[in-house]
């Protein structure tokens, strides 16, 4: 065991190392003069090269990695251009919200994708497992935006139910946290439905029907355990996946997350807060898969990659 | 348990694609070359025969047929000039003369989504490509050599995978900056690493197969190996992915029209014309609601067709993720 959490944690390192360059390197490959990328067509010579200097790109390559490299460290992420604020502070001001909204996502995702993944697996090709299924290639197949902007013409514009917009109350939560849970709701049901067909095939649940357990008690208790672990993996990942993807759902909601921050960032050519939010999203998701795989080899004895 | 049940994506050693193979090998080499031919042409038809049988197949397959076509014919299906403005008739709901109702410049709205089927298409088409042409490549030389070209491909794909779903289509525009063609490349890239993945699986598993060492008692290069032995045996597992990541594509691309990041105004796309109708979703709701359901019908278009290949081409995956399952 021990063996392998090293040698997951030390894969994690080349990983994290990398995503850290190609964020520095967003800047760096910026179409033509990036000084003048940043700075805008616009801008005086002068701003230009105050721009120039303040994000050392008067430098060379390597000795910017390192600054780089050396402030990331420190937790010094740059100003953003844009507000003059340090983006850490920024940052810390918006993730909790873009979290809230992943973590009530993956609670709608959950709760309507696991049950229906069972009764779909127990009974399957039944009318449930029929209907289930297709549901779940329309929750796939619809834009998060489009559902969202749909959601809010039913329940706020037409019934007036729930506020369209913003962020407070737990009533604002649920528009978004449907929008946004739907496409893993259709994912978790599906797994959920494989593995546990997967594992009602199994011997040990044979067996288990053969001396006479109750039905129930089989699925619920016998299947159902191992069944989890798949499972739970696909939860673990999906949550990293709904920070990313809150990026829509939050631009339709007024949510006022990281989502929204980098694509105002990026339409404002504020790259400083563009590089912190990827690299905030994309280093919460590299820890989640760490987390993930370390918790499945822990669940699962069986598990040890290489 | 049977040969053919055995076959599955697992082991992409699936008959079912060596037709494709057939049509331009050469078998006087290798192996009773009838034979082979024979049982691959009968591989194919029941492979088109399961997909025929699969109605919610036929039902993708008709779909993404419609859209293809309005795409194709959109000038002559087109009533209107899809960028001709009319301020006197702005916002209008659908009418007799306008079907799908106009716009907020009062541009005719079914001509739009019409030549908007044809960028989405267009998209899709591109996106895939770019992931396929650097994907499959590259996955197939990383499982073939494996060593340190495969350590250092495997990075690679661990680092582009560590910016989840669309972050990475986002943070390559941020790069590229603001347009349609952008956002082709954008979603293109950050589809490479799925190939990779599959293609390198794939062959991995081929490459210890007996006709892959008889090619190479026989003397073949390592480029035919890969390109006539072991990369059209892929080649089910590529068209399956490739049809789901066509829809993955459209719904990113025009996630990045909606956040303002993909085609600019005028032109038609689907999300672009999304995020400008949605200002008024109070008082022209079909400008939300009809950009939104085309991009919806064809992604499922391609997800259900997608599907069904997957079933129809390895009729034991079917058993276990049961219709429309992709996981």
């Amino acid at each position: 065991m021990w063996r392998y959490v090293v040698w997951r944690l030390l894969l994690t390192l080349p990983t994290l190392l990398g995503a850290v360059t190609f964020v520095f390197l967003m800047v760096r490959l910026l179409p033509g003069d990036p000084a003048v990328a940043i700075a805008g067509v616009q801008a005086t010579p002068e701003f230009v090269e105050q721009v120039r200097r303040e994000f050392g790109l008067d430098q060379p390559l390597p000795v910017q990695y390192i600054t780089f490299l050396g402030r990331l460290l420190q937790g010094d992420l740059g100003i953003s251009t844009r507000t003059r604020q340090p983006v850490w502070e920024e940052l810390w001001a918006r993730f909790p919200h873009t979290l809230e909204l992943a973590l009530a996502a993956l609670v709608v995702a959950a709760l309507i994708g696991i049950p229906a993944g069972i009764i779909s697996a127990v009974r399957p090709y039944s009318l449930f497992d029929n209907f289930s299924m297709l549901v779940a290639l329309f929750g796939v197949s619809i834009p998060v935006f489009w559902l969202g902007l749909m959601l809010m013409l039913l329940f706020s514009v037409q019934l007036g139910w729930l506020p369209a917009t913003g962020r407070g109350t737990l009533a604002h939560l649920v528009l978004p946290a449907v929008t946004l849970g739907t496409a893993s709701a259709a994912l978790i049901a599906r797994m959920t439905r494989s593995s546990m067909l997967e594992v009602l095939t199994q011997d040990y649940v044979q067996t288990a029907r053969a001396k006479g357990v109750p039905e129930r008690v089989v699925i619920l208790r016998h299947a159902l355990k191992n069944a989890f672990i798949p499972v739970v993996t696909v939860l673990g990942l999906q949550l990293g996946t709904l920070l990313s993807g809150a990026v829509l759902t939050e631009t339709v909601f007024a949510w006022p997350g990281v989502g929204r921050l980098v694509v105002e960032s990026i339409l404002a050519r504020d790259y400083p807060v563009v590089q912190g939010v990827v690299l905030l999203l994309a280093t919460t998701f590299v820890i989640l898969n760490l987390i993930v795989d370390l918790v499945y080899a822990w669940l699962d004895p069986r598990i040890r990659y290489e | 348990m049977s040969e053919r049940e055995r076959s599955s994506f697992g082991d992409p050693a699936v008959t079912a694609v060596e037709p494709t193979r057939a049509g331009k090998w050469k078998p006087q080499r290798e192996g009773a070359p009838g034979l082979e031919r024979r049982r691959a042409a009968g591989e194919l038809r029941r492979a088109l025969r399961r997909l025929g049988r699969h109605r919610l197949a036929l039902l993708g397959l008709l779909i993404v047929g419609i859209f293809t076509v309005c795409a194709i014919l959109a000038p002559w299906l087109a009533p209107y000039d899809p960028t001709d403005a009319s301020l006197r008739e702005r916002r209008q709901p659908p009418s007799w003369e306008h079907p799908l109702g106009t716009d907020e410049l009062g541009r005719d709205l079914l001509s739009r989504l019409l030549w908007g089927a044809r960028i989405s298409m267009l998209i899709g088409l591109i996106a895939v490509g770019i992931g396929v042409a650097l994907g499959v490549p590259l996955g197939a030389l990383s499982g073939y050599y494996g060593g340190r070209f495969d350590l250092l491909v495997q990075r690679l794909v661990d680092i582009m995978l560590a910016f989840p779903g669309i972050l990475l289509a986002i943070a390559i525009v941020a790069v590229l900056g603001v347009g349609l063609e952008n956002v082709m490349i954008a979603v293109g890239i950050a589809s490479v690493p799925i190939y990779v993945r599959l293609v390198r699986g794939s062959i991995l598993t081929l490459k210890e197969q007996e006709y892959v060492l008889a090619a190479r008692a026989l003397g073949a290069s390592d480029g035919r190996i890969i390109f006539r032995h072991l990369l059209p045996n892929c080649l089910g597992p590529i068209l399956v992915q490739s049809t789901l990541q066509i829809a993955t594509a459209i719904l990113w691309a025009a996630g990045l029209g909606f956040l303002g990041l993909g085609a600019q105004p005028p032109t038609p796309e689907w999300g672009t014309m999304l995020s400008k109708g949605r200002v008024f979703i109070r008082v022209a709701p079909h400008l939300t609601l009809f950009p939104g359901l085309a991009i919806f019908l064809l992604v499922l278009g391609f997800n259900l067709l997608g599907d069904g290949l997957r079933d129809a081409l390895d009729p034991r995956m079917r058993k276990l993720t049961g219709p429309g399952a992709r996981a």
